[in-house]
């Protein structure tokens, strides 16, 4: 409410004794106002001697009160004499308040430098193999302790293990279902654009069969299982780090890995293959409605066609691909999360992180698989 | 405190979470640049109830007025500017974790002020040295404790210079010294500035070093068992439950 412009009065000579005479409110509203009027002020008088009368201010508030330091400190450095008259109790309580010290202290942390550009790339580099050798470690860790669970499976937490299954494989098969549907939709009706040509409808079936049961499955269902879960692996250990709950583990003796990590690996490789399968069918499904409807196949053909192009090899390699994919996901998931160290916006980046990494390494173990499955075949 | 206007008034407060009910019934006001204590075991709802003071929760029965506003039928533009007024200090603090203290005591300022850069700086300055964390202002949240944590949000509530200021537990987690430098500061701006402050806390030293009143409210009853002068109801309570909590205290004399 800085209304009128003036938020003082002046008496007294341009080079002599002066008094202000501050009225109304002071303090945060006019603020501004005041430290640029005290500016107008000095470059225009020249006072041997200053007195600030805050008899007619019937509000002051902290920041007020930082003004009247702010007047004090500008007085001083032109080496002004300077007093504070008819200041009332309260007012004394509030500048009382302000700890002169504080508004000159250093800060006690130096805000974060910029970088430049040969600096952010090889931060990064070391970032990113730093990155490379803590997953490896983990990793490790992981293989311990499967090995352990292996040799005392009464010590795995059941309980959880069914409960990580429903939410990864129960609550993700509608979304898997619809995707792998429209997949197989839009691959039937593509491919039978071109093989229509050759009087060849037929062999939609057996490429929708083919692609989705030796790839697409697999790598579709694991880029979902990733994106739905992999990521509520991070955020739910990231979490447990910010509120120590993880710590909390770690003091009454449990192993964090094994407690936290085990259970949604075991879950996730035990439904990741299953939700692979019900992607393949799905997209089987969408191609079928596709071949009947689009394609005047019957439903017999089709299933037949289908049955004649999956072989047992391209089935079961898929399957054992799937099982290898929830263990990454999982893995990287819940690696993600024991990194995170601070407040909430670093759960944030661990579950962005956790999928980002998790499609990474899908990408790379399929070409991996895709190299041995043919040396096998 | 010689007229007695109601800043706050709630009237019959009933607040309910699916079937646990938490107050039932609860009516009392604060005045205008008092020191109101709400106190009384965990759990009994005195969290929930700054809440509904401030409109966080619609109340599920009764009216809560706010400078003689009715906050429960108001629409969000209102509640918007009547917030203005207010500040708070969130029992978890509240500080948000991806911007440093000082940007977290400045954010009010850079939205609702045309206040120049340096002006934040020194009021931001100011208010860290009124809470002794003079120098912290790079700092993020997360690389300070508890305490620091609760001062931090204490400046962040003050820096709008609210006429009234809520304070769910404010020296929970403070050393003693830290504890009564808090009780100090309270003190000064509420008789300097006249602010009204309304307080959660245990602690028997705030209640008698600051407060003009105070009202205890109790799980089992979901209410109010006992409101006034703290000194009095210490003094003069029958009530077994007002006597436990205030003879926590330790008796100087015998020791
Ligand atoms: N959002 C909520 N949903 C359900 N119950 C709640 C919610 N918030 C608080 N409660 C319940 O209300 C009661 C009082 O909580 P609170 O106000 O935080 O207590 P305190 O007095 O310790 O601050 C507790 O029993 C708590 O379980
Ligand atoms: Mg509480």
């Amino acid at each position: 409410m800085p209304e009128n412009n003036r938020v003082f009065s002046i008496k007294g000579q341009k080079q002599g004794d002066i008094t202000l005479f501050l009225f109304g409110r002071i303090g945060l509203e006019n603020f501004d106002a005041l430290l640029r009027e005290i500016q107008g002020f000095f470059s225009e008088y020249n006072p041997s001697h200053l007195t600030v009368d805050l008899e007619k201010v019937d509000y002051l508030d902290s920041t007020g009160a930082l003004f009247l330091v702010r007047l004090e400190d500008e007085a001083k450095t032109r080496s002004v004499p300077f007093t504070i008259a008819n200041v009332s109790d309260e007012g004394k309580q509030i500048m009382s308040l302000i700890d002169r010290r504080a508004l000159t202290a250093p800060s006690l942390a130096a805000k974060e430098r910029a970088l430049n550009l040969l600096e952010q790339l090889g931060n990064e580099t070391i970032n990113v193999l730093k990155d490379i050798y803590e997953v490896i470690l983990f990793g490790g860790e992981i293989l311990y302790e499967i090995a352990f669970s292996i040799r005392h499976p009464r010590k795995i937490r059941w309980n959880d293990v069914i409960s990580y299954m429903k939410k990864v494989g129960v609550d993700g098969l509608p979304i898997v279902a619809l995707i792998s549907f429209l997949l197989g939709l839009i691959m039937a009706f593509m491919s039978a654009l071109q093989l229509k040509q050759f009087g060849a409808n037929i062999y939609v079936a057996s490429l929708v069969a083919v692609a989705m049961v030796r790839e697409l499955g697999p790598i579709i269902t694991a880029i979902i299982v990733a994106g739905r879960s992999g990521s509520a692996f991070a955020a739910e250990i990231g979490t447990m780090r910010v509120n120590e709950e993880v710590d909390a583990l770690i003091t009454m003796g449990f192993n964090p890995t094994r407690f936290l990590t085990i259970p949604k690996l075991l879950a996730a490789m035990f439904v990741v293959p299953i939700l692979t399968g019900f992607s393949s069918f799905f997209a089987i499904l969408g191609g079928m409605v596709v071949g009947v409807l689009g394609l005047s196949l019957t439903i017999f053909t089709y299933v037949q066609q289908t049955m004649n192009a999956i072989e047992m090899f391209d089935v079961v390699s898929g399957l054992i691909k799937s099982v290898v994919f929830a263990a990454f996901i999982a893995a990287i998931g819940c690696q993600r999360g024991f990194k995170v160290r601070g407040g909430a916006e670093a759960v944030g980046n661990a579950t962005t992180s956790a999928v980002v990494s998790a499609i990474f390494l899908i990408v790379v173990i399929d070409s991996t698989f895709a190299i041995i499955l043919h040396y096998i075949e | 405190m010689s007229t007695q206007e109601a800043v706050i008034k709630v009237e019959g407060l009933t607040v309910q979470y699916g079937d646990n009910i938490v107050l039932d019934n609860v009516s009392f006001e604060v005045y205008r640049g008092e020191i109101f204590v709400i106190a009384g075991g965990s759990g009994c709802g005195k969290s929930t109830l700054l809440k509904h003071i401030i409109g966080l929760d619609i109340p599920k029965a009764g009216n809560i007025f706010i400078n003689g506003i009715n906050t429960t039928n108001i629409d969000d533009d209102e509640m918007a500017k009547l917030r203005r007024g207010i500040g708070m200090l969130f029992q978890g603090s509240a500080l948000f974790g991806s911007m440093t203290i000082g940007e977290n005591v400045s954010l009010p300022l850079t939205e609702f002020t045309e206040l120049t850069r340096e002006a934040m700086q020194l009021i931001v300055k100011m208010k860290l040295g009124m809470v002794e964390l003079s120098g912290y202002e790079n700092h993020f949240p997360s690389e300070l404790s508890g305490g620091m944590k609760k001062r931090a949000g204490i400046a962040r509530a003050m820096v709008m210079e609210p006429a009234m200021l809520f304070l769910d537990e404010p020296s929970a987690g403070l050393d003693p010294i830290t504890s009564a430098e808090m009780d100090i500061l309270i003190k000064k701006i509420n008789s300097g500035i006249g602010t009204t402050m309304v307080i959660v806390t245990h602690e028997l030293e705030t209640i008698f070093n600051v407060s003009n009143r105070i009202i205890m409210l109790d799980k089992d009853t979901k209410g109010i068992i006992a409101e006034g002068d703290p000194r009095a109801l210490k003094e003069h309570s029958r009530d077994p439950k007002i006597r436990n909590f205030f003879n926590r205290q330790p008796d100087r004399k015998k020791n």
